[in-house]
């Protein structure tokens, strides 16, 4: 492999994950683990919050908000406890960096977790894992059994006056509890439904008071640039979206996985680190962030994946997972799966997320159990008009990003169905009482 | 207009926008949706409800706002200096995405409105017309439900019309505070559940029990959610409209009556910001069937002498017979035991102010007495109530619903308010979600009222309220802060030295004190003279000034107004008992209301003479002498005076030939040669505000001692045979087996299941008598046996309802509040 290449690889977040047993206690201290708390619990707590900030850290989650402003707007002094809720409700289809990371190096994020609250002065911490990621659950309640037994946790740590609490929950397995206002209501035991807003989890949060809501690599993140620095975490990455990132590769190569590189890798840069396409395999269409964020094409090849460039392209960062299709696949059944997706976890609050994504499933059906009309798309496209940013929360514009981007880049495909070329691919017992 | 018009300047408080164009003003922190309403923009909405909290559900009040990347939901998004707001008339985008939102509300609704109830009135049916498309572009087959389910006996949800507003959860979670209702499942198959389905809440299964459950059907902006009474019964169209004032309790509600020749089809609750907000409960809503029972009387009826049966007479003849009856009675009557004299006047508490001043003016300028008494409950035997009422509660304006709402601190003493007053409830406890107000009571137990308003509770037994009163010192706290407040209910007057210990407290501690009775002619028939000690207008009898007044104002002579208080409810009913009394007249009272029913029995089968003004078939009327029919409450114009003092006038709704008890008792005056005036509403309202200001003295407050608890003498000690002696305390639950709910038995339905409340000990001290078990609650007189519920209250103190369906309680055991009953467990025979 050509090394100007290998280069770009910056194992941080996931260089302990081949080690043995990574996720003990003993191994990660070995590996530096909680040298960073030791560092972070001598300073104060303004000066870590100062830190990232400098280190221009963005959050990993998806929206990229810079971590060190959200931290700064915790008030302070308010007499009210702060919490800070770690968002492990890794749900996103195509993405998977956060479980990986919780399984395999559940203390990187406990010391995250300690350090963050330490900066915002939280003395109770939760992790929200998704329900179906057990396994990740119980290697981090372990974890965190193990670095209470160690002292990482609980009362006066490291002999300072800071003591903190972590629990970690794990939620039902809804989709929109990975969006914080519905994590925090399904944390306090409501429905998880997002709330509105304002006021805003900074200042009304989990049971009303200051709360950080940041996601898992980003506060694995934290220990680093404490250990190393803001100059050091800049080194990588571009001017505004810096440092490492975890690239989630799925589909048509040759070695699916995750990639740690440098923010702003291209994907032909990424495919050929995963070893090319699989063979009679070529790239079709690909997700940059997910099934949320638009499908990107063979031409967008060599698109900078940072927060910018994905921008610049009409799509979104998001959570970096790159689901990569060839010309094998059909971008109509794969949009019409994700939207799937959507309908289902759509919590149904508001009307056009609830009744809009139903819709399109059902046009969808028609569509590809061909009777679909050239009607359904002028229908498709401006039910989609009437979804984004006319939802509660971002959930339904996430739902109409690959049936955008899918007609726009492979309408012919859906003609193809509606006028026959491609035979149905469902059955139309799915249709009963369509007229 | 003159050119130079200098511009107002902005109020600190204030904001300047702009609206499609237009430059407004609105006040900080109001919502936009609000704003445009005031400057006449309406923007289509259904989740939005003032008196909710913004929930942004719907979206379709989405508009477009300067500087937002995406359309606002007016309904979330406060006003600020400086926006440019365009909505739906201004804006494309605005337009766009309202018929938007409305063609995905519709896809799934079945547009079934030509037999929907809601047809007509539908926010969903004139805003699609208003916002949305002509047709759908919507081919598939639409969600199905079963449909209707139950969400109570008398609410039913048509889930496939409901647009999921969230409107009636959010009311039952934030306003009424029983989560009858919530949201299950999600997506498109989102849906409205009950405590029977989804399970939460309280155990499976547990009986849905929401006094204000009608208000969900009222606020469904679709016909998702209907009434069993009013399902399919009308169309609004055919439907004339009258506001009209709520007859059941003190709370004084405004309500719209929608009749229907000459029928009344539903009731709502009235929009007064001050009184009800936009609130009413079940019994306000539902309960007017009694209006047109099978036993409604239409014409006079007397006993005829041969028979000795009632038979239908003419007015004429029945009111020659009532006055000839009554001029007797007046003039004394010669009997066996010597000659008895003299005619006792009970009104009960559900008169109008007109007809209460009619009665009392009869009472005085005609009978020549003061044997009047509107007071148709246990009043307590030491006169403490009617001079507490002639001292503080007469003419009083002190304490209104706004000043609840805004006081720190509430305490209620023998008020059960969601029982006795149910919107003075909602009120209280809108102050403490909304402002903190802290609620102490003074109650045997946590109702489930006070559990919902937080109040932290001094437990304390039935007769023990005034030495509370007295002593606690966290009531002397509560009360001494600016602004709190005193809410005594009607039953403290049971208590001997309750209602002084509550004119102490509140001189003590500066706090207002008000009285909050339980029916809607009490306060009117105070302030009316309906009192042994009270004239009209807040004169004392006992005051030749007050006595001066009134006499010239009607016409007598000085001497004419007798100088003694007469006899209160429970003296005239043992006077007439004891054959000291010749006659009665009896309106609107229920004789198992009474504090001793058998009593009252005897008394109206004892009197000479017996007259009943009565809107149905009763008690009374099998015994009288002379029934005459009066109008109800829908039929006549009138004035209640709710629990504050304020006036709640309202008109006729339906047309009727019956009369109003005053115009009768003016035509019986009339016949007997006196003519006191009270021919119709206006004339005797006139009189009213011409007695409003005296020169008398206000009576002196009470100042009774604490009387001697019967706790004392409660024993669950050396109880072997599984039987205790007990203090009973009770109240009426708000829907019972009362008069004014009979013809409505989908509402009784609703009515808390009837339990006797017993704490642990005293169901151990029983045998260990479990949650369910029969428990007997037994007098000299008889016994009812209820399941017990075990309740966190004081040992040796047993509680079950007044009146519940089938433990009619004060006429099975002859007592009430206070008394000592034994308590046994029921052994299966």
């Amino acid at each position: 492999m050509r090394p100007e290449l290998l280069a770009k690889l910056t194992p941080v977040l996931t260089r302990r994950w081949i080690e043995p047993d990574a996720w003990r206690i003993d191994t990660y201290e070995r590996l530096d683990g909680y040298r960073a708390l030791r560092k972070a619990l001598a300073a104060h707590p303004d000066e870590l919050i100062a830190l990232i900030k400098e280190s221009g850290l963005r959050g990993r989650g998806g929206a990229g908000f810079p971590t060190g402003m959200k931290w700064g707007f915790i008030p302070q002094n308010d007499n009210k406890p702060h919490y800070l809720v770690v968002n492990a409700d890794e749900g996103e289809p195509g993405t998977c960096k956060d479980l990986p990371l919780m399984t395999h190096d559940p203390h990187a994020l406990i010391e995250g977790v300690i350090i963050a609250s330490y900066a915002i002065r939280a003395a109770q911490a939760f992790i929200y894992v998704r329900g179906e990621a057990v396994n990740a659950a119980r290697r981090l309640r372990n974890a965190v059994a193990e670095a209470y037994a160690a002292g990482y946790l609980g009362k006066n740590i490291l002999g300072k006056s800071f003591s903190l609490d972590v629990v970690v929950h794990s939620g039902a397995g809804a989709y929109i509890c990975g969006e914080e206002t519905a994590l925090l209501d399904s944390l306090e035991g409501f429905r998880g439904q997002p709330r509105l807003r304002p006021p805003f989890p900074a200042t009304h949060g989990l049971y009303a008071c200051p709360t950080v809501v940041n996601n898992v690599g980003t506060i694995a993140s934290v220990p680093p640039i404490v250990l190393a620095g803001a100059a050091w975490w800049k080194s990588m990455g571009t001017e505004k979206s810096s440092g490492p990132m975890i690239y989630s590769l799925s589909g048509r190569i040759v070695n699916p996985g995750q990639y740690e590189c440098t923010m702003g890798i291209t994907l032909r840069e990424l495919i050929e680190l995963a070893g090319g396409m699989q063979p009679g395999h070529e790239l079709s269409f690909w997700t940059p962030g997910g099934s949320s964020t638009p499908l990107l094409t063979a031409d967008h090849i060599d698109v900078p994946l940072d927060f910018e460039g994905v921008a610049a392209a009409g799509s979104i960062l998001g959570t970096t997972a790159l689901q990569i299709f060839s010309q094998r696949d059909d971008p109509v059944y794969a949009t019409y799966r994700w939207l799937k997706f959507y309908e289902h976890e759509s919590c149904g609050k508001c009307t056009p997320c609830r009744e809009g994504n139903n819709w399109m499933v059902r046009t969808y059906q028609r569509i590809l159990s061909g009777q679909g009309t050239h009607e359904d798309l002028d229908t498709l496209l401006d039910t989609c008009d009437n979804i984004v940013g006319r939802a509660f929360c971002g959930l339904g514009d996430g739902a109409a990003a690959p049936v955008m981007s899918s007609m726009k880049f492979f309408k012919q495909d859906y003609l193809d169905y509606i006028e026959g070329r491609t035979p149905p691919r469902l059955s139309d017992k799915l249709l009963v009482g369509a007229h | 207009m003159s050119s130079d018009v200098v511009k107002a300047a902005p109020k600190p408080d204030e904001v300047t926008l702009t609206l499609d164009g237009m430059e407004v003003t609105a006040p900080k922190g109001e919502l936009l949706i609000r704003t445009a309403e005031r400057y006449g923009i309406e923007i289509p909405r259904f989740c939005d409800h003032p008196l909710l909290e913004p929930a942004g559900a719907c979206r379709q009040c989405l508009v477009e706002v300067e500087g937002q990347r995406k359309p606002v939901a007016s309904c979330t998004q406060t006003v600020a200096d400086g926006m440019v707001v365009r909505t739906q008339l201004s804006s494309p985008v605005a337009e766009k995405a309202q018929a938007g939102i409305m063609e995905m509300l519709l896809i799934n609704h079945p547009l079934d409105c030509p037999m929907c109830d809601k047809g007509g009135e539908c926010p969903l049916q004139n805003q699609a017309m208003s916002t949305g498309r002509a047709d759908s572009r919507f081919v598939e087959q639409k969600r199905e439900y079963p449909k209707p389910i139950n969400l109570s006996a008398q609410v039913l949800l048509d889930r496939e019309r409901c647009v999921l507003c969230q409107r009636c959860t959010r009311f039952s979670d934030e306003i009424a505070g029983d989560n009858f209702i919530d949201m299950m499942d999600r997506s498109a198959d989102e849906q409205i559940g009950t405590v029977d389905t989804a399970g939460f809440g309280g155990a499976a299964g547990e009986p849905f029990n929401s006094y204000f459950s009608g208000n969900t059907v009222q606020i469904c902006p679709v016909g998702a959610l209907t009434g069993v009474q009013y399902r399919f019964r009308s169309r609004p169209f055919d439907l004339v409209s009258s506001p009209s004032v709520c007859e059941h309790c003190s709370a004084g509600c405004a309500q719209r009556t929608d009749h229907r020749r000459g029928k009344v089809m539903r009731r709502l609750a009235g929009d007064d910001a001050a009184v009800n907000e936009e609130w009413n409960c079940d019994k306000g809503r539902w309960g007017f069937q009694y209006a047109t029972a099978t036993d409604r009387l239409t014409t006079p009826l007397v006993r005829d002498a041969r028979t000795g049966a009632l038979r239908e007479a003419s007015w004429p003849e029945a009111l020659r017979v009532a006055a000839e009856g009554l001029r007797a009675a007046r003039a004394g009557v010669s009997t066996e035991d010597g000659v008895r004299s003299g005619v006792g006047v009970l009104t009960g508490g559900r008169l109008t102010v007109e007809d209460a001043f009619a009665y009392a003016k009869l009472a005085r300028a005609v009978l020549g007495t003061n044997d009047i008494d509107f007071r148709a409950r246990p009043i307590g035997v030491s006169g403490e109530e009617a001079q507490f009422l002639a001292s503080t509660v007469v003419g009083a304006v002190d304490v209104t619903y706004s000043d609840v709402e805004s006081a720190p601190a509430v305490v209620l003493v023998a008020l059960e308010p969601e029982d006795e007053c149910p919107i003075l409830f909602l009120r209280l406890r809108k102050a403490r979600r909304r402002k903190g107000l802290a609620v102490t009571a003074v109650a045997p137990f946590a109702t489930r009222g006070l559990v919902k308003l937080g109040a932290s509770l001094l437990a304390t037994a039935p007769g023990e309220e005034a030495a509370t009163l007295a002593d606690a010192e966290e009531l002397r706290a509560a009360l001494g802060r600016p602004g709190a407040i005193l809410l005594v209910g009607e039953r403290l007057a049971q208590v001997r030295g309750g209602l002084s210990a509550a004119v102490r407290l509140a001189e003590q501690t500066g706090c207002k004190l008000a009285w909050v009775p339980r029916r809607a002619g009490d306060r009117g028939a105070v302030d009316a003279g309906c009192l042994p000690n009270l004239l009209p207008g807040a004169r004392p009898v006992t005051d030749a000034l007050a006595r001066d007044e009134i006499a010239t104002a009607w016409g007598l002579p000085p001497e004419a107004i007798p100088a003694t208080p007469g006899r209160d409810t429970d003296g005239i009913l043992v006077a007439a008992a004891a054959g000291q009394l010749s006659a009665l007249i009896v309106a609107g009272v229920d004789i198992d209301d009474l504090a001793d029913p058998a009593l009252a029995r005897q008394a109206l089968s004892t009197v000479d003479f017996l007259v009943s003004l009565e809107v149905r078939g009763s008690a009374v009327t099998e015994q009288a002498d002379v029934v005459l029919p009066v109008a109800t409450v829908a039929e006549k114009d009138g004035t209640f005076l709710n629990w504050e003092g304020r006036l709640r006038t309202f008109t006729t709704v339906l047309a009727s030939s019956a009369m109003t008890d005053a115009r009768v008792l003016d035509a019986l005056a009339s016949e007997m040669g006196v003519e006191i005036g009270c021919r119709d509403v206006a004339g005797i309202r006139r009189e009213l505000r011409g007695l409003s200001r005296t020169a008398a003295q206000r009576a002196v407050p009470p100042a009774l001692g604490p009387g001697v608890s019967a706790v004392a003498t409660a024993a669950l000690e050396g109880a072997s045979a599984g039987v205790v002696r007990a203090v009973l305390d009770t109240w009426p639950e708000l829907i019972d087996a009362g008069r004014l709910l009979d013809g409505d038995d989908v509402l009784r339905r609703t009515a808390r299941p009837p339990v006797v409340r017993l704490s642990k000990q005293t169901a151990v001290a029983l045998g260990d008598v479990a949650d369910g078990d029969p428990v007997r609650v037994a007098s000299d007189r008889g016994s009812i046996t209820l399941p017990a519920a075990i309740t966190e209250m004081p040992d040796g103190v047993v509680w079950l309802p007044t009146n519940s369906p089938g433990a009619p309680l004060r006429r099975t055991l002859g007592v009430t509040s206070g008394a000592v009953v034994t308590v046994g467990r029921e052994v299966a025979a």
